[in-house]
């Protein structure tokens, strides 16, 4: 119910009749009023979670600017040139023209460092913010139907993401960049059975690195992949408009329902602040962080590498598989060859392959087929969160093995215990977390059901006249004739387990740092407060109970 | 408007439009909540007494941070323009090395402080709102759903394409062999045949640098790389010591003068080749690969650089132990044994280049190419 906002039915102020007047111009030619009303009547479910997807819009749209403005000076040209620029360390060196200018973007752009940068993190940060958004869909089941398919364009824009990161950090053909190519791409490429030496001449022109690889990248970097990833985000978006976002459990929750803020005012005002907040960050970041200073890397060269070649994180997992797998082929009579190569790429794309199709196999498997618009607590879910935890602790692995040698040099740990730690632990590690993870979410549950039935512990012991102890608990629903608590069915939303949570520890005194507000303001406030919401309940259908929900 | 107009509700009564004029503007939006099947649970004024200093605190806090950002974007434009940019060397750098920092603070503090403003603003004057909305999911309703299928199958039906069987084949005809079409059309200037007689042997996975043709038996020399790639270092055996090692490419007398010839044969991705002198104890304790007993020349011994995992350079060689180590995944090969793989990834042996000494200059050259592919594996090498 609306109430209590007092305003005057017809505008007086210029500025508001000029909107209204060109909102009238606008209605007259689109009569937009309707469709309008109803999108910004749109209720959205409000959980902080749900911000991580928005983190990664945010980041991408950062992307998108810093990058338009970075190929203003870009030049992908694999022409060989003597550097002459600002910076003497490679003064006289012969590079690539694209090195030279992605130097002089670095060195000779004002603020054109900082503009890299922020690229560079923000790429970080668009793939952090797709993994962690993706955990969370993972674990809490948002990904069940009906929303498959958004699951399956949220795997391919991750996929897509990391492509348009490894092409966006290749094209400045510096000595690391290149080795990323030469070994990621080139000699992955050409490890595929039968037809790999064919795609290798299709994506190279010839032998590596021929002369059209880095122009061959920028046009996928800046053209083919993004075009794709907004593409993509603007269904993966408009699926999540058209059907709805999910919700927590929690009072008032249904399945038939949408519980949050609507669009106007709250949502829309939030979400532009936030995005203001994660491009401030980015920006201070990028100006406080170096990352890939390329001038210290010089041009590449086949004949040379540096020590600790590292690609980026959300790229390591594979580099990792590719330092852990033996040195096992397959030979076919000495005529044809499967390169051991092949195996850990081929894990990577099953990997890809299997968490792409996992809503379905998680269907087939549950014979689970019903509508869910309620999340899961990971708790409730023992097996998923526990597959879930594996592959993390599969990717943990893989991702500490491709720094095995940074990890060897630092802490003095032989190279190839490193390697065998990994080869071991890739193994036995995930199934161990599997495991623990599963007794946990058990545990959780017990520890939920346990409040439910008895009530928070309070920490208070107290000696009964008999001499006998007992530890006092608070009920949260009120005991029976016979002073035993009601018990609650626990019904998928967070349990509260500390008497903080019930307001034991009362508030802090409204004011400033250094002196607290007037008491008989504060009075006032918060009884004017507390009478909105005795409104609210006098407001409710008496009678009315909260749904039951469903207990898995 | 006299037609009860549906809302996501289902039918929510629409007054006339004199009862319209009436309404007061709590009463539209309430009215346009109702159309839209949202209903209002909370919706309170966060001040709901007027004029307290919690109140006014929280508006200085708001413009408090407008006011920041207002000042970070003038701090912004200034250091963007003012502030020395320009590249100074290591150790005179002063307030260049500040340059980036700055406007990544200043364009952060703008950013940041514009988010908080309008995050504090929502939290502190937007009135707290609990709304609900009903959902309507799964199918669509039973009149919608029977009227799209006849209109569907009615289309069919008419248009009489349902029962004509001919021109259905012919258009999955037409219309498959044009997709097929457009998969070639983009493919058929990217595919080559990466076995084709027309390339250049060494332009293929088969040969490298090093490749002599039966046509131009040119010598092939060893060459150092100076740092400058226009100059011609050939490498003799007094020039290393013991235990010493040194990366070389392939020299032909003809590129002597021609620059890019020069800079390309440092540049072909198989070219790069270790040639090492083992110390006198290790090289009687080499073991050589069947059939390349006399590739070696006395202690010196030459072995493609490229890794035969994925095609990094080998870099690291351990004199102590005689092993190579490739830094990008760890493979490790033992230089005493025909550079055979020992650990890691990489599965084959490090192939190895036939070396001897011109009679008339001293100079290291190659005998022929390696006699096997270099670099990564793939499908058509075999072993």
């Amino acid at each position: 119910m609306t109430r209590s906002i007092v305003t005057p039915t017809k505008p007086t102020n210029p500025v508001m009749k000029l909107a209204g007047k060109a909102l009238e111009d606008v209605d007259e030619r689109y009569h937009p009023a309707g469709g309008l009303r109803r999108q910004l009547n749109k209720v959205f479910p409000t959980h902080w979670s749900f911000l991580l997807g928005e983190i990664a819009i945010y980041s991408f749209i950062v992307l998108l600017l810093s990058g338009t403005y970075l190929a203003l000076f870009f030049d992908p040209s694999m022409a060989e040139v003597q550097y002459n620029g600002t910076f003497d360390n490679l003064r006289g060196v012969f590079m690539s023209r694209a090195y030279e200018s992605a130097l002089n973007i670095s060195f000779d752009v004002r603020g054109g460092l900082f503009v890299r940068q922020l690229h560079h993190w923000a790429a970080n940060l668009f793939m952090a913010a797709m993994t962690v958004h993706m955990l969370r869909v993972f674990f809490t089941g948002a990904f069940r139907k009906p929303r498959e398919t958004n699951w399956v364009l949220g795997v391919l824009l991750l996929v897509l993401g990391g492509l348009e990161g490894f092409t966006g950090y290749s094209l400045p053909d510096d000595l690391l960049s290149g080795t990323g190519i030469r070994a990621a791409m080139s000699g992955g490429v050409l490890a595929t059975p039968v037809i790999g030496t064919w795609l290798h001449w299709l994506i190279f022109g010839g032998e590596f690195p021929g002369d059209i690889i880095i122009p061959r990248f920028y046009t996928v970097h800046i053209l083919l992949v993004p075009a794709l990833i907004l593409g993509l985000i603007a269904v993966h978006v408009g699926l999540v408009w058209y059907q709805k976002h999910t919700q927590f459990p929690g009072v008032r929750r249904k399945e038939t329902n949408v519980v949050g803020v609507r669009i106007l005012p709250v949502f829309a005002l939030k979400a532009g602040g936030f995005f203001a907040v994660v491009v401030g960050v980015l920006a201070l970041v990028a100006g406080l962080f170096q990352i890939n200073p390329i001038w210290n890397f010089g041009p590449y060269s086949p004949a040379q590498v540096s020590a600790g070649s590292q690609p980026d994180w959300y790229m390591a997992w594979t580099d990792g598989l590719l330092r852990l797998w033996p040195d096992w082929e397959i030979n076919f009579g000495h005529r044809y060859l499967i390169p051991a190569v092949f195996f850990p790429l081929g894990a990577m794309m099953t990997i890809i392959g299997v968490v792409l199709v996992y809503p379905f196999l998680e269907r087939r498997l549950t014979k689970d087929s019903a509508h869910h618009n309620l999340l899961q607590r990971p708790r409730d879910v023992p097996v998923r969160t526990g597959l879930g935890a594996m592959a993390m602790a599969f990717f943990v692995v893989a991702i500490i093995s491709c720094g095995n040698d940074i990890i060897a040099d630092k802490f003095n740990i032989s190279l190839n215990a490193m390697t065998w730690a990994g080869r071991i632990g890739i193994l036995i590690i995930p199934p161990l977390v599997y495991y623990i993870a599963y007794r946990m979410c058990l545990g959780l549950q017990r520890a939920d059901r346990e409040v439910l039935e008895h009530g928070v512990e309070t920490g208070i012991i107290k000696r009964l006249p008999h001499g006998e102890f007992i530890e006092v608990h608070q009920p949260l629903a009120g005991v029976d004739s016979h002073g035993h608590p009601h018990e609650l069915a626990y019904q998928g939303a967070p349990v509260p387990k500390k008497m903080n949570k019930l307001g034991s520890a009362g508030r802090p005194v409204p004011g400033s740092l250094y002196r607290p507000d007037p008491s008989e303001e504060s009075v006032a406030l918060d009884a004017a407060r507390a009478e909105q919401h005795a409104a609210d309940e006098a407001q409710e259908v008496p009678g009315e109970q909260h749904p039951q929900l469903p207990v898995d | 408007m006299t037609e009860p107009t549906k809302g996501e509700h289902g039918a929510v009564e629409v007054p006339d439009e004199q009862r319209l004029a009436e309404m007061s503007r709590d009463e539209l939006t309430e009215l346009g909540m109702k159309l839209d099947g949202v209903e209002m649970i909370e919706y309170h004024d966060p001040w709901p007494v007027k004029g307290t200093r919690a109140e006014k605190r929280a508006e200085r806090t708001v413009a408090f941070w407008f006011i920041v950002a207002a000042l970070a974007a003038v701090a912004f434009i200034v250091v963007f323009i003012a502030w020395p940019w320009q590249y100074q060397k290591p150790g005179d750098q002063g307030l260049y090395s500040l340059y980036t920092p700055l406007l990544g603070v200043t364009l952060g503090l703008t950013v940041l402080g514009l988010g908080f403003g309008v995050l504090i603003y929502v939290r502190k004057f937007v009135p707290h709102e609990v709304a609900v909305q009903d959902r309507h999911d799964g199918k669509s309703g039973e009149v919608d759903r029977q009227t799209i299928l006849a209109e569907l199958f009615d289309a069919g039906n008419r248009t009489t394409i349902a029962r004509r069987s001919m021109i259905k084949r012919s258009a999955i005809a037409a219309g498959s062999i044009m997709g097929l079409g457009l998969v070639v059309f983009p493919l058929g200037g990217l595919i080559k045949n990466p076995w084709s007689k027309s390339l250049p042997p060494e332009d293929t996975l088969a040969h490298t640098g090093w490749y002599q043709s039966p046509a131009n038996p040119e010598r092939v020399f060893l060459r150092k790389d100076t740092g400058d790639p226009h100059e011609v270092a050939l490498v003799r055996p007094s020039d290393m010591d013991a235990g010493g090692l040194q990366t070389v490419f392939p020299f032909r007398e003809s590129e002597r003068g021609n620059p890019e010839a020069l800079q390309a044969a440092l540049q072909r991705i198989d070219n790069p080749v270790m040639l090492i002198r083992f110390r006198p104890g290790d090289a009687a304790k080499v073991i050589k690969r069947q059939g390349q007993e006399d590739f070696n020349y006395g202690d010196y011994y030459a072995y493609t650089k490229i890794c035969s995992h994925l095609g990094c350079p080998v870099s690291l060689y351990e004199q102590q132990t005689n092993r190579f180590l490739c830094p990008c995944h760890q493979s490790q090969f033992n230089a005493l044994m025909y550079c055979k793989p020992i650990f890691g990834p990489a599965a084959r042996a490090l192939a190895q280049l036939p070396i001897k000494v011109d009679e008339a200059t001293g100079y290291f050259y190659a005998v022929h190419d390696f006699i096997e592919p270099v670099g990564p594996g793939y499908w058509e090498r075999g072993a």
